[in-house]
């Protein structure tokens, strides 16, 4: 027993001595270390689907174009580029310099290998529906008819003939889309685990993966096959891989870190006073969504009382406080509208005044529910989230104050919140929406019955034929006209009463320089520097 | 003994099958499958990745089919990790929560052991007031808490070690302190107990009138008698810390099985779910198992055949 209590005091003098001599903070280097959120599902852009993914993607993968710093689409892979007068046929000539990070040529085999596996219906690929705009994409994916009818077709090794569903004028933001990215086909082929192995991990990005540490970080190194490779800086970079917003903030505050996007919400008031923040716009929504079938917002005058009873420049304010922008439509800011420079929010405006208490009880009154007297009882229900709790708590307090309603709220976990905002068993509901591709559609179309995301359960056949000749039409100013159209009748049916437009909180270190972010988020770090 | 030890292994794997069933059956029964998202997928998506993981088969020859794959070692494919099997995942992650979990075991065991015999041999003395002082904040103040507390103050006030993440042994003091407070502050109060109800004994006072050093007596008679509690205790307690504290391995973003085992639950990533409780469960009842022997070497007159003592 001496013997083994005298061996516990040497460990624990040696565990101290180690402890001691530690010197923890380490230097900043001359490279990137970013904050990615959580480990990414895949890194196979056939298979990713989430945010973490496309940014780790979008370093290690390149489309047939990317999206420059004013989020539109130039040359990528694809150096030019024809379109068929009615829109449905693309031709890309590809780059004779883009290669893989093996030192291969990129070709437009390895575009349409990928393209179709996503599509394959024994692929089983969540992300196949992003390539239904390929003519009989979706009839493929199916199962009805086999892999050769599909719109895409490698003519040579350079060129790639695309073949459209129906006219597309985003389609050129789209093939900026991770879920367009090529794949190097032998790889890709011979192993279905080759995107998990940073030996087996073959990109045609700036950087390529050296190290993959699950559930801890990502080490990249610049990918010295890249065609343009002259433009990229940095010799390595890093990804740290936490989910927690505590923890980032720590490391951040400890030289850890250089860069990240998910800030504790109470701390951004002080941060932005240090400096220590940029606040960078979202292409989302943040809204409360209205079940059109159930009482009491079976009633579009309840729905609008609702929704003009509510104070966003408050929320904002004092709950969200993070530059957010009240939202009194349905289309975030961002997106073009038909004039070069113009924007589609700015053109439509706003669809009514932020805290219209009068008109709100009004309306209410109306409907027959004078003060709220004679209402149902009504139930908001969020995904348990103290952020989301405290904005239901403030409408809360807005319905009772200004429209005389008690609202009961309910809170549940993420997965069971989900199932019962999609079958439509709810009144009220926390939502929000982000933007997949850059055209107003991406949010004009959510609410058709066939969308999946319709959970307002809301059928209106004027709306489903504004979106249904939007889609079909290769003339940017009816398209947009026809968008226009459709957002204003969804607000005068108030079948969603938005809340705020979201922006993104960026944890930021001076030297930080170079990089580019577009609105949905996704960052390029291909031109970054550490000043 | 053999036959304690076979009637002991068929009952561990009674109760692994019971564990496995009942979480099959309640993961099922939870609202939301491993596809549910934001964005919903259309059916026909949808109706492709159920046949890719067989999950539109019925429920029965899911189960049957788990079990199959179980018996043959193999925990199945995560669905949220795409290219990565349960095995994988239990492979890179159990390493180093063990490590962690070992750091964690020696801090508590190293630390309480001592403030409980001091605590004991000087009771009611300033000493003792102190140890318990230091027991009562670890037991009470909770461990994230505490892990807050020393980034405040070793990592960005003092920068001695670092906020987080995953590496040199500079990574392991602060997730392994945090993680020590509470069973390092439950080992010395048990142990100070312990002691003192055993220094009380007749034997102690007879090896005292023997003449032997209070050394001797401490060391070679009442402490081996005062353990029993403390290793009782060790069993469930290297199985929690050993498979990983969900809080800590987030809050420091340290890859270990503990994140997992609670974000598979969120994530409805079935086989993770499953793969992890039986993982865990099989340690538990290991571990419990070694437990039982380990009273009889500390004192034989524990018998493990469930005969009468003498």
């Amino acid at each position: 027993m001496r013997k083994l209590i005298s061996l516990i005091l040497v460990l624990i003098l040696a565990a101290a001595a180690t402890a001691g001599c530690s010197t923890a903070t380490k230097p900043a280097g001359k490279y990137l270390r970013y904050s990615a959120g959580t480990e990414p599902e895949t890194l196979d852009p056939r298979r990713s689907t989430g945010s973490p993914e496309a940014i780790a993607e979008a370093q290690i993968f390149e489309g047939l174009t990317v999206l420059n710093d004013k989020d539109a689409p130039v040359a990528g892979v694809a150096e030019k580029w024809e379109v068929s007068p009615d829109g449905l046929t693309y031709t890309f000539s590809l780059r004779a310099n883009a290669k893989w990070s093996n030192g291969d040529p990129v070709t437009a085999h390895d575009f349409e290998y990928a393209w179709k596996s996503t599509l394959s219906p024994a692929f089983g690929a969540k992300y196949a529906y992003q390539l239904f705009y390929l003519k009989n994409g979706e009839k493929y994916n199916k199962g009805l008819i086999v892999a050769d009818a599909v719109g895409v077709k490698a003519v040579d090794d350079r060129t790639l003939k695309v073949t459209l569903e129906k006219p597309t004028p985003y389609f050129l933001t789209l093939t900026a889309f991770h879920t367009y990215y090529p794949v190097h086909r032998q790889t890709a082929a011979a192993n279905e685990k080759w995107a998990a192995d940073p030996k087996t991990l073959i990109g045609n990005g700036p950087f390529k993966v050296t190290a993959w540490i699950h559930n801890s970080r990502l080490e990249f190194a610049k990918n010295e096959h890249y065609w343009d490779a002259a433009k990229v800086r940095m010799p390595k970079m890093e990804f740290i891989l936490t989910d927690s917003a505590t923890t980032e903030l720590a490391m951040f505050e400890n030289n850890q870190l250089d860069l990240g996007g998910n800030v504790p919400p109470s701390e951004i008031p002080r941060l932005l006073k240090e400096g220590k923040l940029k606040i960078a716009p979202l292409l989302a929504t943040y809204f409360y969504c209205f079940n059109v079938t159930k009482p009491p917002f079976d009633n579009v005058k309840v729905r609008k009382a609702f929704t003009l009873a509510i104070d966003r420049a408050a929320i904002v304010k004092n709950v969200t406080r993070a530059g957010q922008q009240p939202a009194l439509a349905w289309v975030p800011p961002g997106l073009a509208d038909e004039a070069r420079g113009s924007d589609f929010r700015r053109v439509g405006g706003d669809f009514f005044a932020d805290n219209d208490v009068a008109t709100a009880q009004r309306l209410l009154a109306e409907a027959g529910f004078p003060g709220g007297k004679g209402l149902p009882p009504v139930t908001l229900i969020y995904n348990t989230s103290e952020g989301h709790k405290a904005i239901a708590e403030a409408v809360q307090e807005m319905w009772r104050k200004n429209l005389g309603v008690n609202v009961s709220l309910a809170n549940q976990e993420w997965k069971v919140f989900i199932n019962s905002r999609t079958k439509g068993d709810f009144q009220v509901a926390r939502h929000g929406w982000t933007g997949d591709y850059l055209d107003p559609m991406t949010f004009i179309d959510m609410f058709v019955p066939e969308s999946g995301n319709n959970d307002a359960q809301y059928k209106n056949p004027v709306y489903e034929n504004l979106v249904r000749r939007a889609k079909e039409s290769n003339d940017q100013t009816a398209r947009i006209k026809l968008m226009h159209q459709a957002e204003k009748l969804l607000m005068d049916d108030a079948v969603l009463a938005p809340i705020y437009y979201y922006t993104n909180a960026v944890l930021v270190k001076p030297n930080v320089k170079g990089y580019v972010r577009s609105i949905t988020g996704v960052f390029y770090f291909k031109e970054a520097y550490m000043e | 003994m053999l036959k304690y030890t076979v009637s002991r292994f068929l009952s561990m794997l009674l109760v692994l099958f019971i564990i496995t069933t009942a979480t099959f059956v309640l993961m099922h029964a939870i609202p939301g499958g491993p596809f549910t998202a934001e964005k919903n997928l259309p059916e026909a998506v949808l109706k492709n990745l159920n046949e890719r993981y067989h999950l539109n088969d019925p429920l029965f020859k899911q189960y049957t089919d788990y079990l199959a794959n179980v018996a043959r070692g193999d925990l199945g494919p995560s669905f949220k990790y795409e290219a990565r099997t349960v095995n994988d995942i239990i492979a890179e992650s159990f390493p180093v929560s063990a490590e962690l979990g070992l750091a964690a075991v020696f801090i508590a065991v190293a630390g309480g052991l001592p403030m409980g015999i001091i605590a004991a041999l000087r009771q009611n003395r300033w000493p003792d007031y102190l140890c318990m002082f230091a027991a009562t904040i670890g037991i009470s103040v909770p461990g994230f808490i505490l892990a807050t507390l020393f980034i405040y103050v070793f990592a960005l006030k003092l920068e001695l070690f670092p906020a987080a993440m995953w590496g040199g042994p500079e990574y392991v003091v602060l997730p392994a302190l945090a993680l020590a407070a509470f069973p390092m502050a439950f080992i010395a109060r048990l142990t100070r107990s312990s002691m003192l109800e055993v220094l009380g004994l007749d034997f102690i006072r007879t090896a005292r009138a023997k003449g032997l050093s209070p050394f001797a007596v401490v060391w070679r008679h009442a402490l081996k008698n005062a353990l029993i509690p403390v290793v009782t205790y060790l069993g469930p307690l290297i199985a929690a810390v050993l498979t990983g504290s969900f809080v800590i391995e987030s809050i420091f973003a340290i890859p270990g099985l503990g994140r997992h085992f609670v974000t598979s639950i969120y994530n409805r990533d079935y086989t993770v779910i499953l793969g992890i409780t039986i993982f865990y469960s099989t340690f538990l009842v290991f571990l419990n198992f070694l437990v039982d022997i380990a009273y009889a070497w500390l004192d034989p007159r524990i018998k493990l055949d469930g005969g009468r003592g003498d």
